[in-house]
């Protein structure tokens, strides 16, 4: 299989850029395009390829990374449960590492607090089954594209009696937080290259209200360079002629529809709530709350409990920099206080955070 | 609150090495261990000794391509071989966890056998504890080995310079993608084998051929991207790596794909990477290309004046970007 070094070519790459640059001529005024997802954000570095684009044209990097955007809130109540009596957090690896308002999970281990590292919440289910005088929390983070795998795992607890499973959602969609984005003049968001993971659940579909609605040119773009190339080659030539649609460039992975299954999995077990975003702060239904069908297996409804009210750095601008107003290095903590070793906001935490990206290969260049 | 030890301190990046630094080289300090390479080299009654050792904690004890037995055996004999000795013995510890089934025990022993006499090494020492259960995960090995220093130059960073070319015996990031897929809570299927091997055979034949081998290293933990900001730090060099010709199997680099990973900084357990004379890069590329266990070897890259002391790749579309050190473990993505 050659799959993957056919979209990592050299020539066809200097062709779409040649084509960037002579639109960029064309279009002749500065344009910030957003990608909204973390691979995004990573692949761009780990290619280069701001260094190939014209000055004039801007990729942000957008809250399209779910540990970056997990409010302080959440960690707190996850390290308050952590600290309850016969309770395990079952978690992804990443959350771990990512500063509350007082402390991490990690810092908590330490002290004391049951937490355990999973890769799928069907492995925390195995954990609930092992353990069954006590009760799993599982940290529900993710947008579209985990949240189904969550539901699947409520799913199989509620009908198996797994009653020690619990979920603590902190699970959010995509769509709203993006019509936030718009809505904030401040940011002047020209197109949008929309995450292709999330498309695979969703469909091309969820993102039609942007083009109609508020005229931003949307292309679902793939990870690797060439997807990338020409997703923004695709954005400039309908900002060129002055359209607003929605481009479909990862074919191979992404249907108009998307995985019906899934969508139908998630609406099963999710309802919509409003949710807090780290840097972007309460968005209407962003959020996915569990159903009452399903509350006995909602932590938050279990386990009731009160936490502290959550406060964040005053000098980490993780909230700038997910909204895509601000850059890593406008930051006066950055590489300083705030490295990957000791992270001080979640970008730096997650492996697909901006601030992450810019650390791990920006190095030497600014 | 107190500083402790976490799970990255362990993993071969940047977090592994200031524990090493300020904690074991300020107490240890000696002009044996201060180059921190593999193995100590040192002369005793006029032979050049090399000596190495390390704890293997590998989960799952059985993964596709391998055991932690063979494992423990072939990466001692490795940090042996790099160093450019040829091993004579190795000696092996376990500690087992209680309730460890003696089938398990007796599998991976044998296979312990079956990896030294495949290498020509004896195992003449050991020792065995058993503790209470939940105090190891099923069994961890050490080996400790010794070896004596068949390279006639002195294989160390200061040779090095400018124009030199890097070359690797074959694919990358096998041995990590082999060990996750063999890790229950994975659910994914791939054919991907472990690459642990021991290299012993393979390097001796590269040393007695070539004459401009300047520097040898395994990239273990932490990867290619580690090892080589380990042998750039501090140097008046820095070294630019080729992703086009860096050999990677299709299915790791999906895998990775899949998963968020950079196969610049998985694991490899039957990899070498030599630093080589520009005119000689050639002639030892066909050299260890004649050998089982370098037939896909590839130059990768070059040693560069400017900047001094950091790692570059070059990308497949033309652009060139920093390679840092791992500054914690890889963890798949979270969408």
């Amino acid at each position: 299989m050659k799959y993957l070094s056919e979209f990592r070519q050299k020539e066809p790459a200097r062709r779409l850029v040649r084509k960037i640059h002579q639109l960029m001529e064309d279009i002749d005024r500065e344009i910030s395009l957003m990608e909204v997802c973390g691979t995004h954000t990573m692949a761009v570095f780990r290619y280069g390829i701001t260094d190939l684009l014209p000055e004039k044209l801007h990729l942000l990097a957008g809250p399209g990374c779910p540990v970056c955007v997990t409010s302080n809130d959440y960690i707190d109540k996850a390290i308050a449960y952590a600290h309850q009596d016969k309770v395990i957090i079952a978690t992804f690896g990443d959350m771990v590492k990512v500063p509350g308002s007082r402390s991490s999970l990690a810092q908590e281990v330490s002290e004391g607090a049951q937490v355990k590292v999973v890769y799928s919440s069907l492995e925390a289910i195995k954990i609930a089954q092992r353990n069954p005088q006590k009760k799993i929390v599982f940290l529900g983070i993710g947008f579209e594209t985990t949240a189904p795998t969550v539901a699947a795992s409520i799913l199989m607890a509620s009908k198996g009696d797994i009653s020690n499973y619990l979920v603590l959602s902190g699970h959010k969609i995509m769509p709203p937080a993006m019509q936030a984005l718009v809505e904030d003049h401040q940011i002047g968001i020209d197109g949008f290259l929309c995450p292709g993971h999330v498309s695979t659940i969703t469909g091309s579909k969820i993102y039609e209200f942007l083009a109609r609605k508020y005229r931003i040119p949307c292309v679902v773009a793939g990870f690797e360079p060439l997807d990338i190339l020409e997703s923004i080659h695709l954005l400039l030539s309908q900002k060129k002629l002055g359209q607003a649609k929605v481009e479909n460039e990862y074919r191979r992975a992404v249907t108009y529809q998307g995985n019906l299954k899934a969508q139908k999995l998630m609406d099963m077990v999710f309802e919509k709530r409003s949710t807090s975003w780290r840097g972007i702060g309460e968005i209407p239904g962003s959020g996915l709350k569990i159903r009452k069908e399903y509350s006995l297996l909602d932590a938050e409804v279990r386990l009731p409990l009160k936490v502290r009210k959550s406060r964040e750095h005053p000098e980490c601008i993780c909230g700038d920099i997910l909204r895509g107003l601000k850059s890593p290095l406008d930051c006066s903590l950055f590489k300083k206080v705030c490295t990957p070793s000791h992270p001080v906001g979640a970008c730096m935490v997650s492996s697909e955070g901006t601030c992450a990206a810019y650390y791990k290969y920006s190095e030497g260049k600014f | 609150m107190k500083k402790k030890i976490l799970l990255a301190h362990g993993s071969g990046g940047r977090l592994a090495h200031e524990l090493i630094k300020d904690v074991f080289l300020r107490s240890f300090d000696n002009k044996f261990l201060r180059p921190l390479g593999d193995s100590a080299i040192f002369d005793k009654e006029k032979i050049r000794w090399a000596f190495t050792t390390d704890s293997y904690v590998i989960r799952p004890l059985f993964f596709p391509g391998g055991d932690i037995g063979k494992l423990a055996v072939c990466g001692t004999i490795n940090d042996l071989a790099v160093a450019g000795a040829a091993p004579l013995f190795l000696s092996c510890a376990l500690i087992i966890e209680e309730g460890l089934e003696f089938s398990t025990l007796e599998k991976i022993v044998s296979s312990i056998k079956e990896a030294a006499e495949g290498a020509g090494v004896q195992i003449i020492t050991g020792d065995t504890k058993v503790v209470e259960h939940g105090g190891a995960d099923g069994l961890f090995i050490n080996t400790s080995g010794v070896g004596i220093v068949r390279a006639r130059e002195d294989l160390s960073p200061g040779r090095i310079e400018a124009g030199d070319r890097i070359i690797i015996n074959g694919t990358i990031g096998d041995h990590s993608i082999a060990t996750l897929s063999g890790r229950e809570e994975f659910d994914f299927q791939t054919e991907i084998e472990s690459d642990c091997a021991p290299l012993n055979d393979l390097i001796g034949m590269a040393l007695s051929g070539s004459q401009d081998i300047k520097m040898m290293r395994d990239p273990t933990r932490g990867g290619v991207a580690s090892i080589f900001n380990e042998i750039v730090s501090g140097q008046s060099f820095g070294i630019e790596l080729w992703e086009e010709k860096i050999p990677i199997k299709e299915e790791v680099m999906s895998i990775c794909e899949m998963l968020g990973f950079d196969p610049l900084y998985l694991a490899n357990e039957g990899k070498v990477v030599l630093i080589a004379k520009e005119e000689g890069a050639e002639k030892l590329l066909s050299i260890l290309r004649s050998h089982p266990l370098g037939k896909e070897s590839q130059i990768m890259g070059k040693v560069i004046p400017e900047p001094k002391g950091k790692v570059y790749l070059r990308t497949a579309i033309g652009t060139r970007r920093v390679v840092d050190m791992l500054t914690g473990e890889q963890l798949p993505r979270i969408c």
